[in-house]
């Protein structure tokens, strides 16, 4: 393999698994600091267990979400220095705010949040966290505006051959990135929200198998405690509790993620018609939406393709919001592009060997095809589930089938799918370019950077090969020693977060008031570490 | 010279001290966990030194990257691209070590925290070595052709400076870690750092001297050798300082040198940011690697407004966890397992 393709696997590998690490980080982040704020507000034990078990499991995802970060900063410089000096005028900019705006702030308030128990007052504590999840809101916008900077470039000019930013305020409300960041949003947030319910659905099913909790004849749950430490009258309330929350997030995020992806559509009709045909494999032009299309996808060649099971007039919808507007195919629009953009490759030594071969201006189909399905799938899939778990959890527990619990765990993995599909879909629909062209009215032409062009020129691919590999080994042992970790303390219930149900049996008193052991009060010896490494 | 380009030099010189400065003594803990600290108690006495601030550190090192990024695009690709394998050696070592911090204590197990705590050593040993060299290099030369790109295989940029570097800032890392924990902890580590800061001041600084006095030979000026010698009493004032206790002064010493050092060779090396070994002609400055006067007003604004903060609220972190810590706040390890796992239970209804 050339540089190139290893640079793009590269980045590839590296972007999605860092985007597992990502969304559940904003989602669950946010609902912590929702439930932290309700204990805050009500007093209620429950909730205090809540914040410190869904904290605990935040913060093993978390940091690993911090480590895979620095990589991609330092990849854009290290594998595609040619896209770093192409696009640093404009794509430099969001990258150095969100570390000085976003990462300061997350990593800064994070850090008192978990050590500041005790040393910080309640209401600064809860602060702390809230400010520490709007940076992580922050660091997702910023992000993304260099992200949609690629894939919708404003707000430049082009001086010298490289595009210059002449109007900041372009970049930063690209109405690109204005609808991908509350998408992204929601999406983390359905992955929290699977995450909430799984979980919560294995600890009172397990509260059931071990007896404790039981069903009257009027249907309903008879919670129970058990002479364990952590596993009470509270424990029940903290997981049905969560199991509610997790299964009204993801339905909220799911609603949130197709309204959002709707304008997205139909702007990424406009802004990148290629990558929608072919999220499509819609090769003539019309109005029909494939809801199953068989042939060699991966081909390119659209003779192969045929739509089985087609709706008229819903890619239509998709694309501009009626019935009946016939929507360019795959065929149309690559006369439309050659003709823009050139049928060759340019004779220019950037492009070493690949200068004068003809450009593949259709992206891999099977991947944009399925991806595109794969994500609203899984996003659906979860949020139907949810609704589901609200209608059987009903009676205040669960079914004591072990299936169902597996089920419902494994459906953890849905919203995870449906964030790394999403991502696949929509950055390799933009190839050939790293930077699409902007086909707006008015629009800059010709600000557009093909990804063969864009790869570090002084870099070997064995150079590349060596971290592909390393990173890829390294990543792939740490995601065991995550999962282990999540399932261990996940196991081990509430006290894997609170020791001081076992050695200091009371942490709060009846009213929900902080007891002895609780936090509000600083100053005397024994608060040096409220939490320790 | 341009006014923009030269504020933003400033500022990067600014952000990379300030990295220095900051994750130079959590680097420094990080090492010590193996070659200082003599038990478990006192391994979790140096990391709760650090546990609070060492990710807000680090953040340090993002924004001295994205900042290059945005304001000299040339310079980041030049650099980043030509130390691939060394970066990517950074990166790894990077990563083990944050991940270590997190998960060494969540499994009550010795030779599962004796892996973490050799990752969190190494990786911060490693770390402080490869950014010093990675900085060295770009003070005194990488082999560069005209488009700025690496001439000469993956190995070409390697040069005796590298060393230097790498040692000039794993040096100042271990000592800036000592006066760190002379002046945050009590009891035994407390003495036992300052003691060691005193016997190892003079080796620990001296790469870093080094390093210093290479590029004032290369390209040095009268008030950046002055200001040098000015460093070179501030490492003579926190030995004095740590000698007779006062480990407060003498942080702050460490301090100024560190700061004094960085000034005398960033301005030594102004207004090149990055010279090419093979042609002059090809060395990357301050105007040809900058990115558009737009561009850096609209940064500076934005940092004029927000480094302050950054500044602000990480000083509040450090008031809020000032008290220091011992072996006696260390609590015990808890395994929480049997207590959810036993099956065996008494209903209570």
């Amino acid at each position: 393999m050339e540089a190139l393709e290893i640079a793009r696997w590269q980045f590839g590998i590296t972007t999605v698994y860092h985007f597992m690490m990502v969304p559940l980080t904003i989602g669950l982040g946010l609902v912590v600091a929702v439930i932290q704020t309700l204990w805050h507000r009500t007093g209620n034990p429950a909730y205090l267990r809540m914040t410190k078990f869904w904290g605990k499991l935040f913060l093993i995802n978390f940091i690993m979400g911090v480590a895979t970060g620095i990589v991609q900063e330092f990849q854009f410089g290290m594998a595609w220095s040619e896209y770093s000096r192409f696009v640093g005028d404009v794509f430099g900019a969001p990258l150095a705010l969100e570390a000085l705006l976003a990462f300061f702030v997350e990593s800064t308030f994070l850090g008192l949040w978990i050590f500041g128990w005790k040393q910080l007052k309640r209401g600064i504590h809860l602060a702390c966290l809230w400010i520490a999840v709007i940076g992580s809101f922050f660091s997702a916008y910023f992000i993304i505006v260099a992200n949609s900077w690629m894939q919708h470039p404003v707000g430049v000019k082009m001086i010298d051959g490289r595009p210059v930013m002449t109007d900041a305020w372009a970049v930063f409300t690209n109405n690109t990135a204005l609808v991908a960041v509350p998408h992204t949003l929601f999406g983390a947030l359905a992955v929290a929200g699977g995450f909430l319910l799984g979980i919560a659905w294995y600890h009172l099913w397990r509260r059931r198998r071990d007896g404790i909790d039981t069903v009257g004849g009027d249907g309903k749950v008879i919670p129970g405690a058990a002479d364990i430490p952590g596993r009470d009258l509270t424990d029940h309330s903290v997981w049905i509790r969560s199991l509610r929350i997790g299964a009204v997030v993801a339905m909220i995020s799911f609603a949130g993620t197709a309204l959002t992806g709707d304008l997205q559509g139909k702007l990424m009709f406009e802004q990148q018609p290629m990558k929608m045909a072919a999220a499509e494999a819609a090769c003539h032009d019309g109005t029909g939406f494939s809801v199953l299309s068989v042939g060699n996808l991966g081909s390119r060649n659209c003779d192969d393709i045929v739509a089985l099971i087609e709706v008229p007039g819903i890619l239509s919808y998709l694309a501009k919001g009626d019935f009946t507007t016939e929507v360019k195919g795959v065929n149309s629009l690559l006369d439309q592009y050659k003709a823009d953009y050139g049928t060759h490759v340019p004779n220019e030594a950037i492009y070493g060997d690949r200068a004068g071969q003809e450009i593949e201006y259709v992206p891999v189909m099977e991947v944009t095809y399925w991806g595109f399905r794969m994500m609203i799938g899984f996003g659906g899939v979860a949020a139907l589930a949810a609704l589901l778990a609200l209608w059987v959890t009903r009676s205040g527990t669960v079914p004591e089938s072990r299936w169902l619990m597996r089920l419902a765990v494994f459906g953890i993995l849905a919203p995870f799918g449906a964030n790394a599909a999403g991502w696949i879909f929509t950055e390799m629909g933009r190839q050939p370019f790293v930077v699409a062209p902007n086909p707006d009215l008015n629009g800059i032409d010709q600000v557009f950077m093909f990804t063969a062009a864009a790869v570090s020129p002084g870099v070997s691919a064995g150079e590349i090969l060596t971290s592909l590999i390393v990173l890829t080994a390294i990543y792939a042992v740490l995601l065991v020693v995550e999962v282990k970790l999540l399932v261990k303390y996940v196991r081990g219930g509430v006290v894997s977060a609170m020791p001081e149900l076992v050695h200091a049996p009371v942490d709060e008193n009846e009213d929900g008031t902080p007891g002895p052991g609780g936090p509000g009060k600083s100053g005397t010896a024994d608060d040096v570490l409220a939490f320790a490494y | 010279m341009e006014l923009l380009p030269t504020i933003w030099f400033i500022a990067i010189a600014v952000l990379w001290t300030g990295y220095l400065f900051l994750e130079g003594f959590d680097l420094g803990v990080g090492m010590l966990m193996k070659i200082f600290a003599r038990n478990n108690t006192e391994r979790r006495v140096l990391l709760n030194t650090i546990g609070p601030v060492w990710d807000g550190n680090e953040v340090w090192l993002l924004t001295a990257g994205g900042a290059t990024f945005a304001a000299f695009p040339f310079w980041y690709a030049s650099l980043f691209s030509a130390l691939y394998l060394p970066l990517l050696v950074v990166l790894v070592a990077l990563i083990f070590r944050a991940v270590a911090f997190e998960y060494r204590g969540k499994v009550d197990n010795d030779r599962w925290r004796n892996t973490w705590d050799w990752a969190i050593a190494a990786g911060s040993f490693v770390a402080a070595f490869g950014v010093g060299a990675a900085l060295a290099l770009t003070t005194t030369g990488l082999p560069l052709d005209a488009n700025g790109d690496r001439d000469g295989g993956p190995f070409s940029w390697f040069s005796g400076y590298a060393l230097l570097g790498g040692f000039a800032v794993a040096g100042f890392a271990l000592l800036h870690a000592l006066a760190f924990l002379a002046l945050k902890t009590d009891g035994d580590v407390r003495h036992r750092a300052r003691r060691w800061l005193v016997r190892l001041l003079p080796v620990l600084l001296l790469p870093l001297a080094g390093w210093a006095v290479s590029v004032q030979l290369l390209s040095g000026e009268a008030w950046t050798v002055a200001v040098l010698a000015v460093a070179v009493v501030a490492a003579a004032v926190a030995w004095f300082q740590a000698r007779s206790g006062n480990e407060g002064r003498a942080f702050l010493a460490v301090g100024v040198f560190l700061l004094c050092g960085s000034a005398s060779i960033f301005g030594a090396v102004f207004p090149v940011v990055l010279p090419s070994t093979i042609d002059p002609a090809f060395s990357l400055t301050v105007s040809n690697a900058s990115s558009s006067d737009y561009t850096l007003g609209l940064m500076s604004v934005v940092a004029c407004v927000g480094l302050p903060l950054v500044i602000a609220y990480q000083a509040w972190t450090y008031w809020v966890f000032r008290r220091r810590v011992s072996a006696a706040h260390i609590p015990e390890a808890h395994s929480f397992l049997p207590a959810i796992a036993a099956k065996a239970f008494t209903r209570n209804d």
